[in-house]
């Protein structure tokens, strides 16, 4: 029987976790993920599970200890945030390039430095070429359901890599929330057991992890790998899919809001996809059109499936919790693959980015409602001042009224 | 590996001595690259690479998993987990997750073959390399006599870790060797070997000669042989006539410009350390 249960961001995970009974957990604690493997400990301690947890002494050994476990054949999982996952830097490109589905809490956290212990997405964006999937959640409930989908996604033969399951720090993974947590008993056969492939500990079958892999193979290899992640969107699909015939809640690349009649369109990510959607209400009563779009899936990017989402609007403002430092107008990496996405599947319709709450700072109704107000003038006259705006920052507000100026001026 | 290399020596000394089944990590340096080249393997035994730091918990996750697996009654063979790794990715690069794995208590050996630099890369300075060494790193020079730092004592930082065994060796004393790959495996808890590991590249000495080389840095007490077994230490090997370093030094190229240059003052220092260092290990293995 389901039952409810009042839980923030991380004890969701951590219910997550408890029923998936992972056999090794490496795990170093870091703000604000660190509540994960301390409920996780206390499962141990009374003896609710069965896994062999390992109180490394950094995150480069747990994701190092990680793929150790995980080679040797069993099922794995770990949590971290922010410079915890950029100090697993390396192995995390270890990890997917030796195939092993490790699954990993992100809690979303501004990458020092200075350092800040808020909410956003550099680490994880930081992370997002290493070969790891990516699946970001909005609430504790998303995050709760995409754990137990992780699993399923990072083990199916197609895919055979590492998942890891973002929610925003703090905001989600300290807020209280009514989470419905599904019986064991269906969340264990939803899970299915583990079957390694190629264990360490087959002793009578010995194999050779991370061999030297020159000019002459290294290239096969991660063209395999690509194939991995290039199966993993129908994967995540199918395992969407059953997950709802068997929950109730059908996941599938990304959410749509109001998407049907509208004239422009948000995307966002996360916890503020929760705040758009507010200021959207607020915004038809008025008679906008306004819609949303909520990746869920980020690598694998659902360039093809976004684009043909979004073919009947006229204006576009991607929200970025990121900034890329140098690349094309100093946007955000969703911008970026949004707008790349858009040349390759001929959307052809201003695309603007608006980079918002770095080092957790908030982002208001009212902020989004101005963005849909950008959006309906970018409509009507196909014309945009900038491309990328730095939202609720000081000094930008100046910086934005020299620009219109100067338009206004030519 | 190269020819006349000590490294395989050790590995394979350590392996013979073992009856269990293994798993080895190994950390990057020359054992690894060597040993394992897609799409071969020179290994008939499970092994695992991932990078340079971290064989140490690498290993520790494949022990866990070993841990967990049994305990759940899903795996009932009894296996004996083995990490190499060189001095680079065990005294510098890897120190912290070696502390860690030992202070965590994982039941594994972790066998480090010191061959006094970084080899791999092409002879680059280690905290395992001795004063006065010339390496690509601390070349000599018209204002250098090579490496100003003295090395570290690894085989007493691992004993304040309070394991349960830890060792230090030389491939030309098979037998103690041997003997002590035997205790490591079968002690309840983390393990360590430090073995001296000849390098005719790093050291400039003649292919044949790595052997000797080790040996005669047992005979001059700069590598004594000795054992920390659960806090007991002890002296395994008192060379009957303690030979004078320079014995040992002036054999290989990489000291020979102390020689050329007559720098008595480096040698003398070299030999004022070995001295200090050996009297305090003779007390500690209460032998003074």
């Amino acid at each position: 029987m389901n039952k409810f249960m009042a839980l923030d961001g991380n004890g969701a995970v951590a219910e997550a976790m408890r029923q998936i009974n992972p056999d090794v957990v490496p795990a170093y604690p870091i703000t604000p993920s660190t509540a994960i493997p301390q409920a996780f400990a206390q499962y141990m301690a009374d003896g609710v599970v069965d896994t062999e947890f390992v109180p490394v002494e950094s995150e480069h050994s747990a994701m190092s200890a990680c793929i150790g476990a995980s080679a040797a054949g069993g099922r794995v999982m770990t949590a971290t945030s922010a410079n915890g996952l950029a100090l697993m830097w390396e192995m995390l490109y270890i990890a997917a390039s030796y195939r092993l589905p490790i699954v990993m809490a992100d809690v979303s956290r501004a990458l020092s430095g200075p350092v800040n212990i808020h909410c956003d997405h550099s680490d994880s964006m930081g992370a997002r070429d290493t070969g790891w999937i990516h699946l970001f959640s909005e609430t504790a409930q998303e995050a709760y359901e995409n754990t137990l989908q992780a699993v399923r996604i990072g083990e199916h033969m197609d895919v055979r890599l590492p998942v890891m399951v973002m929610q925003d720090g703090f905001i989600t993974s300290h807020t209280m929330e009514r989470v419905t947590i599904y019986d064991d008993a269906s969340v264990k056969t939803f899970i299915g057991s583990y079957t390694p492939y190629y264990p360490l500990l087959d002793i009578d079958h010995p194999v050779t992890y991370g061999p030297l892999d020159l000019t002459d193979y290294y290239f096969e290899h991660k063209r395999a790998q690509i194939e991995g992640m290039r199966n993993a969107k129908h994967v995540i699909l199918d395992v969407g899919a059953e997950f709802g015939r068997t929950f109730g809640r059908t996941y599938g690349l990304f959410d749509t809001y109001q998407m049907d009649d509208a004239d422009v369109a948000i995307v966002v990510m996360a916890s503020t996809a929760g705040t758009a959607r507010y200021a959207m209400n607020a915004l038809r009563a008025r008679g906008v059109r306004a819609g949303l779009i909520k990746p869920r899936v980020f690598r694998p990017f659902p360039a093809q499936e976004l684009c043909d989402a979004l073919r009947n609007v006229k204006a576009v403002a991607v929200m970025d919790r990121s900034v890329s430092f140098g690349a094309m107008n100093n946007g955000g990496p969703l911008w970026l693959e949004m707008l790349a996405a858009a040349q390759l599947h001929k959307l052809h319709i201003p695309i603007v980015d608006y980079v918002y709450g770095l080092g957790g700072r908030e982002i208001k109704p009212s902020q989004i409602e101005n963005v849909y107000q950008d959006l309906a003038t970018i409509a009507e006259t196909g014309e945009f001042a900038q491309p990328v705006t730095y939202l609720g920052v000081r000094g930008e507000e100046d910086h934005q009224s020299a620009v219109q100026g100067a338009l206004l001026a030519a | 590996m190269c020819s006349g290399c000590t490294a395989p020596v050790v590995v394979r000394m350590v392996l013979n001595a073992i009856d269990e089944p293994v798993v080895v990590a190994n950390a990057t340096g020359c054992l690894e690259v060597s040993t394992a080249l897609y799409p071969y393997t020179a290994w008939r035994v499970p092994w695992i690479h991932t990078a340079f730091e971290n064989a140490a918990a690498t290993l520790s996750g494949v022990e866990s998993m070993y841990q967990s697996l049994k305990r759940q009654g899903k795996l009932d063979r009894d296996v004996k987990f083995i990490a190499f790794g060189g001095d680079g990715g065990t005294y510098d690069i890897g120190l912290q997750s070696l502390s860690g794995a030992l202070e965590r208590g994982h039941k594994m050996m972790y066998v480090c073959y010191d061959n006094e630099a970084y080899m791999n890369t092409g002879i680059q300075r280690s905290s395992a390399t001795p004063m006065g060494a010339d390496t690509t790193t601390t070349p000599k020079g018209k204002q250098s006599t090579g490496k100003k730092q003295w090395r570290k004592d690894l085989t007493a930082i691992v004993a304040a870790h309070h394991v349960p065994y830890a060792a230090q060796a030389s491939p030309h004393r098979w037998k103690d060797l041997m003997t002590k790959a035997r205790k490591g495996v079968a002690a309840d808890g983390p393990t360590f070997l430090s073995v001296l590991a000849p390098c005719n590249r790093g050291w400039r000495i003649d292919t044949s000669a790595g052997i000797k080389a080790a040996e005669l840095a047992v005979e001059t007490c700069f590598w004594p042989l000795f054992e920390v077994e659960n806090g007991k230490w002890t002296l395994n090997d008192k060379p009957k006539q303690k030979l004078p370093v320079t014995e040992w030094l002036k054999t290989e190229g990489r000291f020979q410009h102390l020689f050329k240059e007559e720098r008595e003052d480096v040698l003398e220092a070299f030999q004022h350390e070995v001295d200090e260092r050996w009297e305090q290990l003779l007390k500690l293995c209460g032998e003074a």
